[in-house]
């Protein structure tokens, strides 16, 4: 069985993660409730006229997984494999608005067309004329996870050399509006927001897309290798540490052996509590978070999968991501778990490449 | 390695299960019919495949409470996974790491549309909004099952649920789960109408696969899920096997957002994975279950892919989708029921509303039921963003 290693990775979010050394520029929201992309000049990844008809979703996807194939060094992949909680929510919303704002008539099928969720994935392939396997899985806080462990083991069987895969989601205003109506993101009311020391419910709403290149070669430049991949659809909080202890031990692993957890706290008084038990249970451990960075959207932990893969590859965990302000001099295997709403839990296992 | 199936359900217009579905199609009876269960401008221009039951005799069927917020795809998909439980027998659904992988494209877009703007004046119908996203269909079928374990959802327009089930074979080849409950569902939506119709390839009359002069295709709701189970489960449980996934290929056709490649570069792709998975030659294929969607693109674009395949020695084939329109997202996963009662009983389901052969080739699909000796049937779902997906189903 081969190994499965990640080998270049791009990462479009609300801070400047495009362009800059590893968190070299973020800041820190505290007052706004929905944060929104960082967006990077299209101009060299798409032709202007594209430009303009793309939904942020498909252009965020299409500038970051170039950005990824051109690290690993790839010009196609064997595969493309996206997830996506919300999909092109933009163009969904723009096709229904005028369903119903016309009675159903003088429709153009453009947005009806880009509304599909599969439409970054067929997107990136019809530009790179890939015509690999392309799968796109849409389940909420697991359609990354799902991605990589579908990634993983075509990697692991060599059904596949080398798999781009991603999360990507894009916000949209009436949804977003939706949202706040049932607090799924934060009252005005309740400013400023914490995630460290979370006092209201909902959360910081936001967007992006972070895209990863896996091979089964290790290279010079690969940040870490995909170890294992969990996926658990509901737990109750009593639950957690179960599940975390049974996955370590069945990849032969103890929480001593793990250099630092990446949790998915998002600052919701309501569900936060999920990230207690684990917080006890790797209390000796560095602790990170990335939320209050990233904000939350249905593939924000692939913006984790992205701090954890660069924390590995640059042995160093930057104090702006640091939760218990621990740290280790060396960080070899790395544990995320991450949880929405008491939904779709996720573990993942990542290892330093060079050992 | 093949992969099991031991149980299946289905609800589409012809039929609310497994029993209903093979006998409209050996008697040759469409599902086909003017819209019922809500409003569109539409109704008297197109014809749907509808299943004639409202959201309040599913909610009954299902036995939910008034306070409910499953969708209409929800519900759907949690009556055929259902369905597909009992008939392999489980007792108990986390006695085996189990998982779930459901397929759909709009989700719950059933609501959304119905209250888009009401939900600002309304509080009551707000418990709508959280089952928009796809993955809250899945999500509400697994608690319906009980299920605890790997819940994901595909959504690859048209071709969805033949991925679910690849995804299900892989997870169970490579070891990860023992059981795996695949398919999917889609419910009717205003907004796929909509769409279609925008495109200009819904047909306004009965839909005519394969046919010289196709107009297009009627729109269908349906679900239908498979229980795919290891080996260790099925010796150890002494389970009955309908049929096994012995082979499946996905691949891009990189050529249109929406339309097919002339040449059907990906469909071929496709077939040719799966041929190749399963260790099969073309040869071995005894039946093809068409994607046959009735577009003037599709059918010529499939069918040049078949032809490259098949050359000569295309076997019988036929699109069932003039009995139920096109599903969409659970497309795949009826016809994948559809395949299986095909090896089942030795029985080709016809292609109804076919008169003229098309000019650009001499493909003239099966349109009477047909009985002959079935070892092997492939089938193949296409949808937007070139998705391109082929499984075969084996006896053995």
């Amino acid at each position: 069985m081969k190994t499965c290693y990640i080998n270049g990775v791009g990462c479009i979010s609300t801070q400047n993660t495009f362009e800059t050394e590893f968190l070299s520029e973020v800041t820190l929201n505290e007052t706004e409730n929905v944060l929104f992309a960082n967006q990077p000049s299209y101009k060299e990844f798409i032709p202007p006229a594209m430009i303009r008809r793309m939904a942020k979703g498909v252009k965020m996807g299409i500038a970051a997984s170039t950005k990824a194939l051109k690290e690993a060094n790839l010009d196609l992949p064997d595969a493309i494999i996206t997830g996506t909680g919300m999909g092109c929510v933009e163009d969904s919303e723009k096709f229904l608005k005028a369903i119903l704002d016309n009675n159903e008539q003088f429709l153009t099928p453009t947005s009806f067309i880009q509304s599909t969720h599969n439409t970054v994935g067929g997107q990136i392939a019809l530009g790179l004329q890939c015509k690999g396997y392309n799968f796109t899985y849409v389940n909420g806080a697991v359609s990354f996870e799902t991605a990589l462990l579908d990634a993983k083991m075509q990697v692991e069987n060599e059904e596949a050399n080398n798999v781009l895969i991603g999360g990507v989601d894009e916000t949209s205003s009436h949804t977003l509006e939706l949202f706040k109506l049932i607090n799924i993101i934060k009252s005005e009311a309740d400013k400023p927001y914490s995630v460290v020391t979370p006092n209201s419910k909902g959360v910081v709403f936001s967007e992006g897309a972070s895209f990863f290149v896996l091979e089964n070669e290790k290279k010079d430049n690969s940040y870490a290798s995909v170890q294992a991949v969990s996926i658990m659809s509901a737990l109750e909080m009593d639950e957690v540490q179960d599940y975390i202890g049974t996955f370590l031990a069945a990849h032969d692993l103890k929480p001593s052996d793990i250099d630092a957890v990446v949790l998915g706290n998002n600052g919701d008084s309501e569900f936060d509590g999920y990230y207690d038990s684990t917080k006890t249970m790797f209390e000796a451990t560095p602790q990170v978070f990335y939320k209050h960075l990233s904000g939350e959207y249905n593939t924000a932990s692939s913006f984790g999968f992205w701090v954890a893969c660069n924390i590995i590859k640059n042995q160093e965990l930057p104090e702006i991501v640091s939760l218990n302000s621990l740290k280790k001099e060396k960080y070899t295997t790395v544990l995320l778990y991450n949880q929405y709403r008491g939904k779709d839990h996720s573990l993942i296992v990542l290892k330093n490449a060079k050992t | 390695m093949k992969v099991a199936i031991t149980g299946m359900g289905i609800i589409s217009s012809i039929g609310n299960n497994v029993e209903a579905n093979y006998h409209a199609l050996v008697n040759g009876k469409t599902g086909i019919s003017t819209i019922e269960n809500f409003e569109t401008v539409h109704k008297d221009v197109i014809k749907v495949g509808e299943i004639k039951l409202t959201n309040q005799q599913l909610a009954q069927q299902l036995g939910l409470d008034s306070d409910n917020n499953f969708s209409r795809t929800a519900m759907l998909g949690a009556i055929a996974a259902q369905q597909a439980v009992e008939h392999a027998g489980i007792q108990h659904i986390n006695e085996y790491r189990t998982g779930l992988i459901s397929a759909t494209s709009v989700g719950g877009m059933d609501m959304t549309e119905k209250y888009y703007y009401e939900y600002f004046e309304n509080e009551a119908c707000r418990k709508y909004i959280n089952s928009h996203d796809g993955g809250d269909s899945t999500h509400k079928i697994a608690e319906h099952l009980g299920l605890k374990g790997l819940v994901t959802t595909v959504s690859t327009a048209c071709s969805s649920a033949a991925n679910a089930i690849m995804m299900g074979a892989r997870l169970i080849q490579s070891g990860q789960l023992d059981r795996v409950i695949v398919g999917g569902t889609d419910a009717l939506a205003k907004f796929t109408i909509n769409g279609f119709k925008t495109l200009m390839i819904l047909s306004d009359t009965y839909n005519t696969p394969f046919d010289h002069n196709r107009k297009g295709l009627n729109l269908g709701e349906a679900a239908a899920f498979l229980v795919l189970e290891s080996d260790d489960v099925v010796q150890k449980e002494n389970k009955k096997v309908l049929a096994y996934v012995s082979g499946f290929g996905n691949a891009n056709d990189a050529y249109h957002q929406t339309a097919s490649s002339e040449n059907g570069e990906g469909a071929f792709l496709a077939m040719q994975k799966a041929l190749k998975i399963a260790n099969l030659k073309p040869s071995d294929i005894d039946y093809i279950n068409a994607h046959g969607t009735a577009t003037p693109n599709n059918d010529l674009s499939e069918g040049r892919a078949i032809l490259r395949i098949f050359e000569e020695n295309v076997p019988e084939f036929s699109s069932t989708k003039a009995f139920t329109g096109h599903t969409l997202a659970a497309a795949a996963a009826i016809e994948a029921v559809y395949s299986v009662l095909a090896l089942q009983n030795n029985s080709i389901f016809p292609n109804l509303n076919f008169n003229t052969p098309m000019e650009e080739f001499d493909l003239v699909p099966q349109t009477t039921l047909k009985e002959k000796t079935i070892h092997h049937v492939l089938s193949n779902s296409f949808g937007f963003g070139g998705n391109c997906s082929t499984v075969i189903f084996s006896k053995k």
